[in-house]
C-alpha cells in the first residue's frame, strides 16, 4: 500500500480572536478521529464487501425500470420520427433541448468541483469530487443523447455533424452554434472522463490490493495500470492530475457559453441576449451544486459517510449554490429589464407574455425557487438542516428545469408574426424520454457506488489528522 | 346490340384501323359484348382485391393482367413489357418535358377553363387557360384541387349490381329492358336527376331522349346552386338570365351578401376586374368603392371599404332600403335598425353619383327577391348596357331546381317512379331534409347512381356505375359567358368509369357510344362557322399553346395522343375500348384534314371555341318586385341559421379531397371540420366559446354542432357550411365535421330564423390553423387610405422601423446574373386560397391530418395570414401571404450545422433535401415561421394513383426533413434550361411560380429583381412597398405592397395619419 506523497502547506497562520472564533464553529472536512486506516476501511468496504444492501437492489431496480423506458422510447422515436413528441412549428424545441441543456448543466458542477477548487486547493472538495465527477459524467452522458435524438434523422446527424473528410468535399457548417456544442460538449465528455479515471487510478491500486475475489483483482488491477505507488508514479500522477485540472477551468466556463450561444446567437427574443454566457454558466453550476447535494445527502446517510461528506461541506455546497443562485437571479432581472429598457415591442411582448401568458405558472414557479427561495441558503438554521436542504436541492434541479422550459418554450411559441404563434403540449413519449435518461443516469451511479470508490481514498487520507502530523513531524 | 361476327363488317374494321393492331380471336377484333364480359369476368378475384388499400403485389398482378391484355383493345404499337422505354418515341414527347394539353372544369352549372399539366401520359398540375376569357391563367383552389380527385383511391372503381361487380353490359341490358317497359308509357316512369348542366352535348343527348320518352322527367339539382339568381331574373325580367358583371367598370360597388370575389365561375374574371381598379403602380385608375353588406364574413367582404354585418334574412330589407332611397318603383323601404340606415344614407348618395358606373351584386346565398331588387336598382342606376349586361345562362336549362326535386320526391313517394337514373348528383346527402329523399327513393323500382364515389346515394341504388373524371373523359362545358370548352381528356379511365355522355348514350336508342363520337358528332353538327362537318379522323388532344408555363410544349403539330396512350400502360385498356384508343393516330399517312377536323384541333388546342360568347341580351324590367318578407326579431333563445356552401369543399363534394379538407379556410383558418359560425356577441349571448358544442332545434330536427367565434359576423345568426358529416366520402371525409342538411328544409334552403339554440355543455376539437387574431400592434400589415396616400406618397415610407446599422464582417455579395424576388399586393389580394392549393399541387406537400394540424404540423409552404384590426364586430380583415421571404441574410442559414440550407448565386434560400439531418434550429430562428418540417413520414409512400399526382421534378420529401417554399425552383431552372437552349436571358414572366401562375389578381409578382424592367422590380420601387419585419435585417427577397383603403369619408371621417399597424 503505498503512502500518498505529503506535500501539504497546512501554515495557517493563527488569525485574530474573531477568524479563531469561525474556525471554530466551521465543522471540519473530515470527522474527527479518521484515520489513514479507517479511511480506506470504511470506503473500500462498500465497494468490496459482498453483502450488498438491500436498499440498493431495490433503487438500482427502479433506475433500470426507468433505463428500460428510455430503450422503448428511443426505440420508438428511431423507427416513427420525432413526432412522438409535442415539438411543433413553431416551437421546434422542447423537452429535446430543455433536457440536453439541464443535463449539461448538471455536469458542470463536477468539473467545477475536481478542477477549479483543486487549482485554488479547497480542501474539502476531497470528499466530494470524485462522486461529483462521475455524475458529471453520466449526466454528460445523457445531456449528449438529445442533440443527437433529437434531429430528424439521427442516423446521419451522428456523423455529418463531425468534421471528416469525404469525397463530396462538404464540411459542417462552422457558423452554427450547434457545431460549436458537438465540439464544446465532445470536449468536455473526453476531458471529464481523463480526469476522472486519472484520479481513480491510485484508488484502484487500492482496491486491487484489499480485493479478494480473482475477478475483482484482475478488474482492478487492470484498471489500476500498474500502480505501484512509487514516487515516480506520484510525481507523474500530480503532474498529470494539475494539467488536466489546467484543462478542464476553461472548460467549466466555456461548455455552457457555447450551450447558451445555441440560444443568443438567433434573432429570436428572449434568446437574443448577451448576458445569457454568464447567466447560463452561474445557473449550470448552481444546478450542479444542487444535484451534488441530491446525491450527498442519501449517500452519506445510507452508507454512513457522514464522517467523511461532512457538515462543512454541505454549508459550501449550500453557499456557492447562494452565490450562483443570485447570479442567475440577477440575470432573470436583467431580462425583464431590459426587456422594457431596450423599448423593442418585441423583447417587451416576449417578456409580458412569459410573465402573463399561457406559461406564466412555469415562470413565476421559477422565479419562486431561483430568486425567492434561495434566500433561505442565507440561514444557518436552514444549512444545518440536512432534511430540508435535500429538499431544497430537488427544488432547485426543478427550477433549474423550468427555467430551460421558459427560455425555449416561450420565447418560441409566440415570437414575430402573431400568425404563427402556436401552444406547446408536451406527450407521455417526452416525460417518458426525460425519465428515462434519469433512469440511465441514476443506472450508472447506482452501478458507480457499488464499484467503484465513491470518495477519493487517497485523497481523503491527506486530510486526515494523521497525514497533517507526519507532515510536521 | 348483339353484335354477330360479320365477316364484312369485321373486314371494314380492320381496313378503318392503321398500324398493326393486335387481335386474337374473331371475338376479340369485332369487340362484341360477350367477349368484353368474358375480359371482364376474367379477373374477379383481382378486381375485387383492388378495392382493398392493396399491396404492391396485387397492383403489380393487376398491371400485369393489364399489359397482356394490351393486344386485345390497344391499338398502337405499345411496348408490352414494362421497362422497356419507347421503342419509338411520340413525337413531341420529350421525356421530362411536360406537355400542356388544355380542357375545362365543369362545376356548378358553369366551367372554367383549364390547362393541365402532363407528365409522359400522367396529368400533374392545372393552371388556368391563359387564352380563355375568365379563367385568363389563373384557377380557383377547386380547379387546383380537381388533380387530387383525379387520383383519389378512394374513388368508386367498379360498377356493382346490388355489390356485386358486373360489366358495363350487364347493366346496359339492363337498362335495354326497363327502357322497353317505359317505351309504352312514353317514360312516364323513368326520371332523370343530374346536377346543373351547362355541357351542350349532354343536353342535346337528354333533350334527345326527352324527345323519345316525352313523358319522362329530367331534374336538376345543385344543393347551393344558384336558385336565388335564377329565379330573381325570372321576377325582374321574365325569363333566365345570366348577369355579366363589368367590375372593372364600376366606380362604386354594393356587394348583398355576395362573395363576388372568390365564389363561382367569374370569381376569377370578377377578382381580375377588381383588382384593376386597386392597382396604384403605372396608370393609377380611380380607385373603386366596396360596400358589403353580410351575414357571415367572406372573402369580398374582406375586402370591403365599408362592411356592414346583418342577419341574412335582413339584407332583404336592406336591399328595398336602398332601392326605396334610389326610386325604384314599387318598393317601400321597411323599418331598418338604426346603425344600418345610418350606414346607407351615404351609400346611396355615393351610388347616386356613380350612375352608370356602379353596381349592385346579390349573393347566391340570398332570396330571389334580393336579386330581383339588385336589377331593378341597377336598372335604376342606368347601369345596366354599362357595368352590367345580361346574356343567356351557362347552364343549358335553367329550372327552378328545387320544385323539381321536390316533384321527384312526391312522384316517388306516390310510386310513379319506376327507375332513377342519378347522373353526378348525391342527392341522399345533399336534398333538404323535408324532402326524406332517401325514403322516397326506396320506392322506386330501378335505382341507377352514375357517381365518382360509391357515396349515400350509391349506397342505396341498385346499380351504381364510376363516373369519370372531368380529367378522364370526353365532353364540353360553357363557361360563365357562354364561351364553350372541349373537354379533353388527359388520361384514360383510371377505373373503367363511364361519362354522363356515354351512359345516356348506352340508354338511348343508338346504344354504346363513345364520349369521344357523342361530342364530336354534336359539335359537327352544330355547323359553326369554319368547321363544316366531317368524316370522323384521328381523334388526338392537342397540346395548348402555353405561353405562360415555363418550358412550353411545341406548338400544335401531329402530336401523338400522349395521355392517352401512356395511360393504356396503366389501367385503361383491360376494360373495353374507348373510342380513341381504336383508332390509332400515327404511323400512317395523314388524311386530308377537313375543315371540321382543322377546327375541332384549334378548339381543342386553344381550349375553346371562338365566339361562342353569348351576345347581349336586351331585357326589360317586368315583373313586380313581391312585397316584403316579414323579417321576424329574433326570440330570445333562437337564432337565425344560414347555410352555406363550405369554402374549401363546397356542398361536399370535394370531402374526400384531403387537400382542400386540410386547407385553412380563409376567414376562420379551420382544417378539417365545419363548426357553426356565430359573432362575438352572439357567443356572449350564449355564453359561448370556441368549440362548445350547442344544439339548433327547429320543429323535430336538431342538429348539434361545435361553433366558432367569427369576427364580423352577423349578429344572432349561426352560419352553417355544407359538406361535411359525410358517411360515404371516402377514407379522409368519412366521419369528420357535422351534416347540416338535417336541418334545411326545401322551403328554407338558404337561411331559416327563430331556431332554438342551447348549449350542450360538451366541446369539441377544432384544428384552426391561426388561434391569433390580432396584430398585436405589430407593424407588420400596413394600412392607410386613398386620402392619406395620396397626401403623402411617403405615406408608408414612413412606417418604416429604422434598420440598426449593419455590421459585418462580410461583404455583400454580388448578384451579376439573376436576383430572384418577389412582391406581393395585399391591396389586390383576396384570401381566395386557390394560390396554396396550387403550391401543394406543385410541389408534392403531404397533408398530415387533423391531430397534427392540432399539433401545429401542417405543411403548407404558402399560407395566407389572416388579420383583424378594429372593432371585433366588425373588423377590417387583412389577408397577408406568406411564402418563403428568401431572406439575402438569412436567420435560418448561419445556424444550421450541416449546411442544409444555403444560399444560391441568385438569392434564393435553397434547402438540400439530402443533407437536413433535422435539427430544427432553421425553423426556430426563421422570425417568419415559414418552415416546415417533416415530424413524421407524412408522405404516402405507398399508395400507387397518389404516386402518379406527382409532380417529378420536385423531390419527395421523406420523414426528419425540413421544407419550405423554394420560389418554385423546379420552373426556375425549366426556364434556364430553354432559355439557354435558345441562348438568351430567361424573360421577364417566363417564370411563375405557382402561387402567381394562379392567381387571379396577379397579387404575386415574382421576377428578376436585377432587371430594372421587370414587373417585380418596377413594384419594388413602389411607394408602397415594404419588407417585413426589416428591423431585423434579415433583407426579405419577398416584399409586400401596403393596403390603401379607400372608404367614403361620410362613413368614415379622414383618419390621422396612422404610424403604426392597428392591434
Amino acid at each position: 500500500m503505498a503512502d500518498p506523497m505529503q506535500h501539504s502547506h497546512h501554515a495557517a497562520p493563527a488569525g485574530d480572536g474573531a477568524l479563531a472564533a469561525l474556525r471554530a464553529r466551521t465543522p471540519e472536512v473530515i470527522a474527527p478521529g479518521h484515520t489513514f486506516e479507517s479511511v480506506t476501511d470504511s470506503i473500500s468496504h462498500i465497494v468490496l464487501t459482498k453483502r450488498t444492501p438491500i436498499g440498493w437492489f431495490i433503487g438500482f431496480a427502479f433506475a433500470f425500470l426507468l433505463l428500460m423506458l428510455l430503450n422503448v422510447t428511443v426505440a420508438k422515436l428511431l423507427m416513427e420520427g420525432i413526432g412522438i413528441w409535442g415539438n411543433n412549428v413553431p416551437v421546434g424545441w422542447a423537452f429535446d433541448i430543455i433536457n440536453f441543456v439541464w443535463w449539461i448543466g448538471i455536469g458542470h458542477a463536477g468539473t467545477l468541483i475536481s478542477a477549479i477548487l483543486l487549482l485554488f486547493r479547497q480542501q474539502w472538495r476531497t470528499s466530494i469530487n470524485r462522486f461529483a465527477e462521475a455524475m458529471t459524467l453520466f449526466a454528460v452522458a445523457c445531456a449528449a443523447m438529445f442533440p443527437l435524438l433529437h434531429t430528424g434523422r439521427p442516423w446521419l446527424a451522428v456523423y455529418w455533424l463531425f468534421p471528416y473528410p469525404n469525397s463530396m468535399g462538404l464540411w459542417p457548417q462552422f457558423r452554427s452554434p450547434l457545431i460549436w456544442d458537438v465540439f464544446a460538449v465532445s470536449t468536455y465528455g473526453t476531458v471529464s472522463a481523463l480526469f476522472w479515471f486519472t484520479g481513480l487510478v491510485p484508488d484502484m491500486a487500492t482496491l486491487r490490493d484489499r480485493a479478494e475475489s480473482k475477478v475483482a483483482k484482475k478488474i482492478f488491477g487492470a484498471a489500476a495500470l500498474g500502480w505501484r505507488g512509487s514516487a515516480r508514479h506520484w510525481h507523474r500522477y500530480e503532474m498529470a492530475y494539475l494539467l488536466l485540472a489546467g484543462i478542464s477551468t476553461p472548460l467549466v466556463l466555456s461548455v455552457h457559453s457555447v450551450v447558451s450561444f445555441d440560444f443568443a446567437v438567433s434573432v429570436l427574443p428572449g434568446w437574443h441576449a448577451t448576458i445569457f454566457p454568464p447567466y447560463f454558466v452561474a445557473g449550470a453550476i448552481y444546478s450542479g451544486f444542487a444535484m451534488v447535494m441530491t446525491l450527498a445527502i442519501p449517500l452519506r446517510s445510507v452508507y454512513g459517510l457522514d464522517g467523511f461528506i461532512t457538515m462543512r461541506h454541505i454549508h459550501n455546497m449550500t453557499k456557492v449554490m447562494l452565490v450562483t443562485g443570485m447570479i442567475v437571479a440577477y440575470g432573470y432581472f436583467n431580462e425583464a429589464f431590459f426587456s422594457w429598457y431596450a423599448g423593442n415591442e418585441y423583447e417587451g411582448y416576449m417578456m409580458l407574455n412569459r410573465m402573463e401568458g399561457p406559461y406564466a405558472v412555469f415562470y413565476w414557479s421559477l422565479i419562486a425557487i431561483n430568486a425567492v427561495m434561495i434566500q433561505l441558503f442565507w440561514f444557518r438554521s436552514v444549512r444545518d438542516n440536512i432534511a430540508l436542504l435535500f429538499v431544497l436541492s430537488l427544488l432547485v434541479n426543478v427550477g433549474m428545469w423550468l427555467e430551460r422550459f421558459v427560455i425555449i418554450v416561450t420565447s418560441l411559441h409566440r415570437d414575430f408574426l402573431p400568425s404563427s404563434w402556436d401552444i406547446y403540449m408536451p406527450t407521455r413519449w417526452d416525460f417518458a424520454m426525460f425519465a428515462g435518461t434519469m433512469g440511465l443516469f441514476l443506472s450508472l451511479f447506482f452501478l458507480f457506488i457499488r464499484f467503484l470508490p465513491a470518495i477519493a481514498i487517497f485523497e481523503m487520507r491527506t486530510i486526515t489528522p494523521e497525514a497533517k502530523l507526519k507532515h510536521h513531524g | 346490340m348483339n353484335e354477330r361476327n360479320d365477316i364484312e363488317a369485321l373486314r371494314a374494321r380492320l381496313e378503318g384501323t392503321r398500324g398493326r393492331e393486335y387481335w386474337r380471336s374473331l371475338e376479340a377484333l369485332s369487340e362484341t359484348t360477350e367477349f368484353k364480359d368474358f375480359l371482364h369476368r376474367e379477373f374477379p378475384q383481382n378486381a375485387s382485391e383492388w378495392l382493398d388499400p392493396v399491396g404492391r403485389r396485387g397492383f403489380l398482378k393487376l398491371m400485369g393482367a393489364s399489359l397482356a391484355l394490351a393486344g386485345v383493345s390497344a391499338c398502337t404499337r405499345q411496348p408490352i413489357e414494362e421497362l422497356v422505354p419507347y421503342v419509338r418515341q411520340p413525337e413531341e414527347l420529350v421525356l421530362g418535358k411536360p406537355q400542356f394539353y388544355a380542357t375545362a372544369m365543369p362545376m356548378n352549372g358553369s366551367g372554367m377553363g383549364l390547362l393541365v399539366e402532363s407528365h409522359e401520359g400522367r396529368p400533374t398540375k392545372i393552371e388556368g387557360n391563359p387564352d380563355h376569357p375568365s379563367s385568363r391563367g389563373s384557377a380557383d383552389l377547386f380547379a387546383q384541387a380537381a388533380i387530387l380527385g383525379l387520383y383519389d383511391p378512394d374513388r368508386s372503381q367498379t360498377l356493382t349490381n346490388l355489390g356485386e361487380i358486373r360489366p358495363f353490359s350487364a347493366f346496359v341490358a339492363a337498362m335495354k329492358q326497363v327502357m322497353t317497359a317505359q317505351q309504352a308509357k312514353q317514360g312516364a316512369g323513368f326520371r332523370l336527376l343530374t346536377e346543373t348542366v351547362a355541357s351542350p352535348t349532354l343536353a342535346a343527348q337528354i333533350q334527345e331522349l326527352i324527345a323519345l320518352y316525352p313523358q319522362m322527367k329530367w331534374a336538376q339539382w345543385e344543393p347551393y346552386g344558384r336558385h336565388g339568381a335564377r329565379e330573381g331574373s325570372r321576377i325582374a325580367f321574365g325569363e333566365y338570365v345570366e348577369p355579366q358583371y363589368a367590375i372593372e367598370k364600376a366606380d362604386v360597388i354594393l356587394a348583398l351578401d355576395a362573395d363576388f370575389l372568390c365564389t363561382g365561375a367569374s370569381g376569377l374574371r370578377n377578382a381580375r376586374g377588381f383588382a384593376s381598379r386597386r392597382r396604384f403602380e403605372g396608370d393609377r385608375a380611380q380607385v373603386n368603392r366596396l360596400y358589403a353588406v353580410e351575414s357571415n364574413p367572406s372573402n369580398t367582404g374582406s375586402r370591403a371599404d365599408h362592411r356592414l354585418p346583418v342577419r341574412a334574412a335582413e339584407v332583404e330589407s336592406l336591399a328595398r332600403a336602398v332601392a326605396a332611397q334610389l326610386g325604384v318603383s314599387g318598393v317601400t323601404a321597411g323599418s331598418l335598425p338604426d346603425a344600418a340606415a345610418r350606414w346607407i344614407g351615404p351609400l346611396v348618395k355615393d351610388l347616386q353619383a356613380n350612375r352608370g358606373k356602379s353596381l349592385v351584386i346579390a349573393g347566391d346565398g340570398q332570396s330571389a327577391a334580393v336579386h330581383a331588387l339588385a336589377h331593378a336598382i341597377n336598372e335604376a342606376l342606368g347601369n345596366v348596357g354599362a357595368t352590367v349586361s345580361y346574356t343567356q345562362t351557362p347552364e343549358a336549362q335553367p329550372s327552378n331546381q328545387l320544385a323539381d326535386l321536390r316533384q321527384l320526391a312526391t312522384d316517388m313517394n306516390a310510386g310513379t317512379v319506376e327507375c332513377l337514373l342519378i347522373i353526378g348528383a348525391n342527392p341522399v346527402y345533399s336534398a333538404p331534409a323535408d324532402l326524406k329523399f332517401s325514403e322516397a327513393m326506396d320506392k322506386v323500382g330501378v335505382r341507377v347512381h352514375v357517381g365518382l364515389y360509391e357515396d349515400e346515394t350509391a349506397a342505396r341504388s341498385h346499380w351504381h356505375i364510376p363516373e369519370t373524371h372531368f380529367l378522364e373523359a370526353w365532353s364540353d362545358v360553357r363557361t360563365d359567358d357562354g364561351t364553350v370548352s372541349i373537354i379533353q381528356p388527359l388520361i384514360a379511365p383510371l377505373y373503367s368509369g363511364k361519362s354522363a355522355h356515354e351512359v345516356i348514350a348506352a340508354i338511348g336508342p343508338n346504344g354504346e357510344r363513345s364520349g369521344y363520337d357523342v361530342v364530336r358528332a354534336y359539335w359537327a353538327g352544330q355547323r359553326l362557322p369554319g368547321a363544316e362537318p366531317a368524316e370522323e379522323t384521328a381523334p388526338a388532344p392537342a397540346p395548348a399553346r402555353s405561353t405562360a408555363i415555363p418550358a412550353p410544349a411545341p406548338a400544335a403539330a401531329a402530336p401523338v395522343a400522349a395521355g392517352v396512350a401512356a395511360a393504356g400502360a396503366s389501367a385503361g385498356t383491360t376494360t373495353g375500348a374507348p373510342a380513341e384508343n381504336t383508332t390509332p393516330a400515327t404511323f400512317n399517312p395523314t388524311p386530308e384534314k377537313s375543315a371540321f377536323d382543322r377546327a375541332w384541333r384549334k378548339w381543342l388546342h386553344d381550349g375553346l371555341i371562338q365566339n361562342t360568347a353569348f351576345a347581349t341580351r336586351p331585357v326589360s324590367l317586368s315583373g313586380a318586385i313581391p312585397a316584403a318578407s316579414t323579417v321576424a326579431a329574433t326570440a330570445s333563445g333562437t337564432v337565425e341559421v344560414i347555410f352555406r356552401p363550405d369554402p374549401s369543399v363546397w356542398d361536399g363534394r370535394f370531402a374526400n379531397n384531403a387537400w382542400l379538407q386540410e386547407l385553412p379556410k380563409a376567414l376562420t383558418k379551420m382544417t378539417w371540420d365545419n363548426p357553426a359560425l356565430i359573432s362575438p356577441a352572439t357567443a356572449a349571448k350564449f355564453d359561448l366559446k370556441d368549440g362548445d358544442i350547442v344544439e339548433l332545434k327547429q320543429g323535430e330536427r336538431t342538429l348539434k354542432v361545435p361553433v366558432w367565434i367569427a369576427p364580423g359576423h352577423g349578429p344572432d345568426s349561426v352560419t352553417l357550411s355544407a359538406g361535411y358529416g359525410r358517411t360515404r366520402a371516402g377514407r379522409a371525409a368519412n366521419g369528420i365535421g357535422f351534416d347540416v342538411n338535417v336541418l334545411r328544409t326545401s322551403s328554407a334552403p338558404l337561411f331559416s330564423g327563430g331556431v332554438q339554440i342551447s348549449k350542450t355543455g360538451d366541446t369539441y376539437e377544432l384544428a384552426c390553423t391561426q388561434d391569433h387574431w390580432s396584430l398585436e400592434g405589430r407593424n407588420l400589415v400596413r394600412v392607410g387610405t386613398t386620402t392619406q396616400f395620396q397626401a403623402d406618397p411617403d405615406f408608408f415610407k414612413k412606417m418604416e422601423v429604422e434598420a440598426p446599422p449593419t455590421l459585418t464582417m462580410y461583404t455583400d455579395y454580388k448578384y451579376d446574373g439573376y436576383a430572384w424576388g418577389m412582391a406581393i399586393d395585399q391591396n389586390v389580394c383576396t384570401g381566395c386560397n386557390a394560390c396554396i392549393v396550387a403550391c401543394q399541387a406543385e410541389n408534392n406537400i403531404p397533408v398530415v391530418g387533423k391531430t397534427q394540424v392540432l399539433n401545429g404540423r401542417e405543411m403548407h409552404w404558402l399560407r395566407i395570414d389572416r388579420y383583424y384590426s378594429g372593432d371585433i364586430e366588425n373588423p377590417d380583415t387583412y389577408h397577408q401571404p406568406m411564402p418563403c421571404q428568401q431572406c439575402e441574410t438569412a436567420p435560418c442559414e448561419v445556424v444550421c450545422p450541416v449546411a442544409a440550407t444555403t444560399h444560391s448565386d441568385e438569392g434564393l434560400n435553397d434547402m438540400v433535401y439530402n443533407r437536413c439531418v433535422g435539427t430544427r434550429y432553421c425553423s426556430n430562428n426563421c422570425p417568419y415561421k415559414v418552415r416546415r418540417f417533416n415530424f413524421l413520414l407524412y408522405q404516402d409512400w405507398d399508395t400507387p394513383s397518389l404516386k402518379l399526382q406527382r409532380n417529378p421534378d420536385v423531390t419527395v420529401r421523406s420523414r426528419g426533413v425540413m421544407e419550405k417554399c423554394t420560389y418554385c425552383v423546379q420552373r426556375i431552372n425549366q426556364a434556364r434550361v430553354t432559355a439557354k437552349l435558345e441562348d438568351r436571358e430567361i424573360r421577364d414572366g417566363e417564370v411563375l411560380t405557382a402561387c402567381q401562375a394562379t392567381c387571379p389578381t396577379d397579387a404575386i409578382v415574382f421576377g428578376n429583381i436585377n432587371d430594372p424592367n421587370s414587373q417585380v422590380a418596377k413594384l419594388k420601387k413602389s411607394e408602397r412597398n415594404y419588407a417585413l419585419l426589416a428591423e431585423l435585417n434579415t433583407r426579405p427577397r419577398t416584399t409586400y405592397l401596403a393596403l390603401v383603403r379607400n372608404p367614403n369619408t361620410e362613413l368614415e371621417p379622414a383618419a390621422p395619419a396612422r404610424t403604426e399597424g392597428e392591434g
